[in-house]
């Protein structure tokens, strides 16, 4: 069975490689700063570490105020996953740090995300519009979007 | 002597082709006939599947889930059932979770041959491995249709167990077709895998790493086929499948040969689990009453199967409504399309339409 | 030896015909060249409407065997069995619009067609259907009749490139330019496989060719016969060898353009093709019209050519596609090899026989020595054949057991 490592957990292995980059956790998942993620990721993803080698997949979900993003993290070697969420504060142009340059499986993810949700992902190689075509107005999968 | 100018010429696979395997296209550069650049452009056939389940009740969403990989629409519905059942905490009845193994098992069977037929047919075997497989396919077909009345978007499963019992001539059927499937298969094998022209086109073609396959997050038969013995079904046992004994075949270098063959040797370890299964069964009630409208405590929950195509997963927040706050899929056949520009670089452009095709994508899939 | 029967269709007997004819109406013998432009096109006219009523019933039987190969069954609409659908086929054709593309370069474009199907119509003056009299060809024994057909079938090559370019289209020049690569390749193996018919024959014609042939020379240089019929579907761009216009690929290849009655001639002369083909190996390779005395001899002829026909149908309907760099190296690696192999192989046996005084007397050799090259040729082929597929590139086929990649673990974890 795959073990789940709950946020708790994974705050504390962070904070041993890296201070306060953890904003808070609890049960289910890890809040980690917006700042830091793409520090915190290379971490997580260390071989001789924790080695989180497969994400598994990256979600964006609309509260209200805020945005918040998810990461779902699997270590194939020691069958573990693991939850980290960052939360994106304000509605007009959110952004936050790529991480394709540490899992080439965030490349068409995070076009998706750019695509349907609106929050810009620096340093990523190619944000283009992935499933809907270039020059549509709007983020559909907003809570405010009106189609 | 002055060289002559070449220049590389950018052509577009259309959407409209007989073998990109539904609207997808790709823009390709070649130079001479080597591929230099690939660019994929998708999005034909998006539906809005993920804000339409905002506004649909728990049930009906499995209807929206079943035309998302049409091809294999038992195993969408398992994995969305087990994420509503996770979060609102429902248990699943012993023969239900019989009957769903063996469901997802024959429409895994059905979703490969229909995998591997189409990757023959694009080598250019004019249609006939492309008829023989459909052919077994059909039977299997005729399976959904006792079971519940549909073909190919089945609406099976339910939050709770499935929607009805498996018929009585539903069991000598199946026993039917478990002792004539392995038969076909040595069959096919017999015509296919020793042929000299599959082979030279298909050995060490469109190779793919284990790092590289890790960490672009593929799943499925292509991972495995890049020898990562990684499978949902034994790393994170659900349903029974912790009470079956089955192999977990993988390839050896990640060529369009290894998915090829894992894939046909899945089918094999189907059967056996589809044999298995009908040993233990035992009579008893297929479906927990929940109330009409379900509705989860607040919170959020993952939970993913091992589909034909590789890991299908939900992630649904739950607010206390009727609908989820936020139904996000991870679909597997989108993300087995992130190293496709490192798989095709470098290759022929007789290779480019079985390297696509071995990666086994349905758009439905791709674009939800 | 069969008796000749009585009135034999070709364009000597014809032409003598059209000659009584023309003295007894009275004009003088000035006029004897009339006698030969008559017979040349009323044969002509005869011969084109064979071949183009044979095609189409080539296409119905085509579509229905690979129909049954496919466990389902082929057309079967239009008439019984479906034997009226070539005619369908063709009046759709006729009746579609004939389209020709803005920037297309017209005239190449429309002489594109004509090209490719006049060479594979030309092949028929030379073939000898009867019993194996001196002057049994349909139009003419030329007495250069295999170059005669070399030369005529390279014209292909160059039809096909003008149909690509013509097209000004990206897919139909792709697929033009490897067309015309893969067929120039591929009239080198097509040559040495005749050659090694003609040390034997020591002619060029056709009816000196089957004369010759007093054992098959399928049996006596099997080798010659599987690089003449592999050269020659590949001239055909028949499956395994259709790269060129592979449907599941870019688009149609060098087709794409071509609508109405130019893409029926085209198809048509897609379709002639295994049929002159099978008539040219006939001729090199079956013993022509030679056969038992209870048929005559243009029967035997006939049942040959079905047999050939349907093998090129079987493979056809079986085999996948080679892609166009492995049909490259296998005509000049393995058909090369293999052509001028055979070649030497028979020439030496050619020189023994003369050494050991074999020979007839016009210098070919007799029926017993060609019993035992037959046998030592078979048993060199069969060798040759083994050593090719288990020896040369199996290692590269060998697949080691998979070894788990040491990434993932699925056994550890919490449980």
């Amino acid at each position: 069975m795959t073990k789940i490592i709950s946020g708790d957990e994974i705050s504390k292995s962070i904070n041993n490689a890296l201070n306060d980059a953890v904003l808070y956790s609890d049960e289910t998942a890890a809040w980690v700063s917006l700042e830091k993620i793409h520090e915190v990721c290379e971490i997580l993803k260390n071989p001789d570490g924790l080695d989180y080698s497969f994400l598994t997949a990256i979600s964006a979900v609309d509260y209200i105020e805020y945005f918040e993003i998810v990461y779902h993290l699997s270590s194939l070697r020691n069958n573990q996953s693991c939850v980290i969420k960052v939360k994106c504060n304000g509605r007009e142009n959110p952004s936050i740090e790529s991480v394709t340059d540490i899992w080439q499986a965030a490349d068409l993810q995070e076009r998706e995300i750019w695509d349907l949700m609106g929050i810009e992902f620096k340093n990523h190689p190619n944000l283009k519009r992935i499933l809907l075509w270039e020059g549509f107005d709007g983020h559909p999968l907003r809570k405010d979007f009106i189609g | 002597m002055s060289t002559i100018r070449t220049e590389p010429v950018t052509i577009n696979l259309g959407p409209q082709h007989p073998s990109t395997h539904g609207v997808f296209r790709l823009r390709v550069t070649f130079d001479g006939e080597e591929i230099i650049d690939v660019e994929p452009v998708f999005g034909y056939l998006h539906r809005g599947t993920e804000k339409l389940a905002e506004s649909r009740n728990y049930v009906q969403i499995v209807t929206l889930t079943d035309r998302m990989d049409y091809v294999a629409s038992m195993s969408n519905n398992l994995a969305y059932v087990r994420t509503v059942e996770k979060l609102a905490d429902i248990d699943v009845p012993e023969r239900a979770q019989y009957i769903r193994v063996i469901s997802v098992e024959l429409q895994r069977i059905a979703s490969h041959l229909m995998a591997t037929g189409f990757l023959l047919n694009d080598l250019g075997a004019l249609a006939t491995p492309l008829v023989y497989c459909f052919r077994e396919r059909e039977r299997i077909l005729d399976l959904f249709e006792m079971l519940c009345g549909a073909r190919i978007t089945l609406s099976y499963m339910r939050p709770g167990g499935v929607f009805q019992d498996a018929p009585a001539d539903f069991w000598n059927s199946l026993n039917v077709l478990i002792s004539d499937f392995p038969n076909y298969l040595d069959e096919l094998e017999s015509l296919i895998t020793t042929n000299e022209i599959v082979l030279a086109r298909t050995i060490g073609v469109g190779l793919l790493s284990d790092t590289q396959a890790v960490d672009s997050g593929v799943s499925g038969p292509v991972l495995r086929a890049a020898s990562v013995k990684w499978d949902l079904r034994k790393a994170n046992p659900y349903e029974i499948y912790d009470r079956v004994n089955f192999d977990i075949p993988i390839g050896n270098s990640g060529d369009t040969y290894d998915r090829y063959y894992v894939r046909l040797q899945e089918m094999r370890e189907s059967i056996k689990i589809i044999s298995q299964c009908i040993e233990q069964i035992e009579p008893g009630p297929v479906r927990t009453e929940t109330p009409f409208f379900i509705r989860p405590p607040v919170g959020e929950t993952y939970s993913s199967v091992e589909g034909p195509k590789g890991e299908l997963g939900f992630y649904m927040v739950s607010d206390g409504g009727i609908s989820p706050y936020r139904c996000k899929v991870r679909a597997p056949s989108f993300i087995n399309l992130t190293p496709l520009k490192d798989m095709l670089t470098g290759w022929k452009m007789g290779d480019l339409i079985i390297i696509l095709g071995s990666i086994d994508i349905v758009l439905g899939e791709v674009d939800r | 030896m069969t008796p000749t029967p009585a009135f034999f269709i070709s364009f000597y007997t014809l032409r003598d015909l059209f000659d009584n004819l023309i003295q007894s109406l009275g004009f003088g013998a000035s006029f004897g060249w009339m006698a030969g432009l008559l017979a040349g096109i009323s044969i002509s006219f005869l011969i084109i409407n064979v071949m183009v009523m044979s095609t189409a019933f080539y296409t119905w039987f085509e579509r229905r065997m690979i129909g049954r190969f496919q466990v389902r069954r082929g057309p079967n609409r239009n008439g019984p069995f479906g034997i009226l659908q070539p005619f369908a086929d063709v009046l759709k054709l006729i009746m579609k619009e004939d389209t020709i593309p803005d920037a297309a370069d017209k005239p190449v474009f429309t002489l594109a067609p004509i090209a490719l199907l006049a060479p594979t119509l030309m092949i028929m003056i030379v073939i000898p259907f009867g019993t194996y009299a001196s002057d049994q060809a349909f139009l003419s024994n030329l007495n250069i009749g295999i170059l005669f057909i070399v030369g005529v079938t390279s014209v292909n090559s160059i039809a096909i490139f003008m149909a690509g370019w013509g097209s000004r289209n990206k897919y139909a020049i792709l697929g033009s330019m490897r067309g015309a690569a893969m067929l120039i390749s591929y009239e080198i193996p097509m040559a040495l496989g005749i050659t090694s018919v003609l040390l034997l024959s020591g002619s060029l014609a056709m009816t000196q060719i089957v004369q010759s042939q007093s054992i098959w020379f399928i049996l006596v240089m099997p080798m010659g016969f599987f690089v003449f019929m592999a050269a020659s579907t590949a001239e055909m761009s028949r499956t395994p060898f259709d790269q060129i216009e592979a449907e599941s690929e870019l688009g149609s290849g060098y087709n794409t353009e071509y609508s109405g009655i130019k893409f029926a001639v085209l198809f048509l002369a897609e379709f002639m093709a295994p049929i002159v083909t099978a008539a040219v190996v006939t001729t090199l390779f079956l013993g022509g019209s030679q056969g038992f005395d209870f048929l005559p001899g243009g029967i035997w002829f006939a049942i040959k050519m079905f047999v050939l026909i349907f093998l090129l149908l079987w493979v056809r309907s079986t085999w996948p596609r080679l892609r166009i760099d492995q049909i490259m190296g296998f005509a000049w690696k393995i058909l090369f090899g293999l052509g001028l192999f055979n070649i030497f192989l028979v020439a030496v046996e050619f020189m023994v026989a003369v050494e050991l005084g074999h020979t007839k007397d016009d210098g070919s050799l007799t029926t017993e020595y060609m019993l035992i090259m037959a046998a030592v040729n078979w048993m060199v082929t069969i060798i040759a054949f083994v050593i090719l597929a288990n020896f040369v590139g199996k290692k590269k086929y060998h697949r080691p057991e998979p070894t788990a990649s040491p990434l993932a673990n699925m056994g550890i974890g919490g449980d």
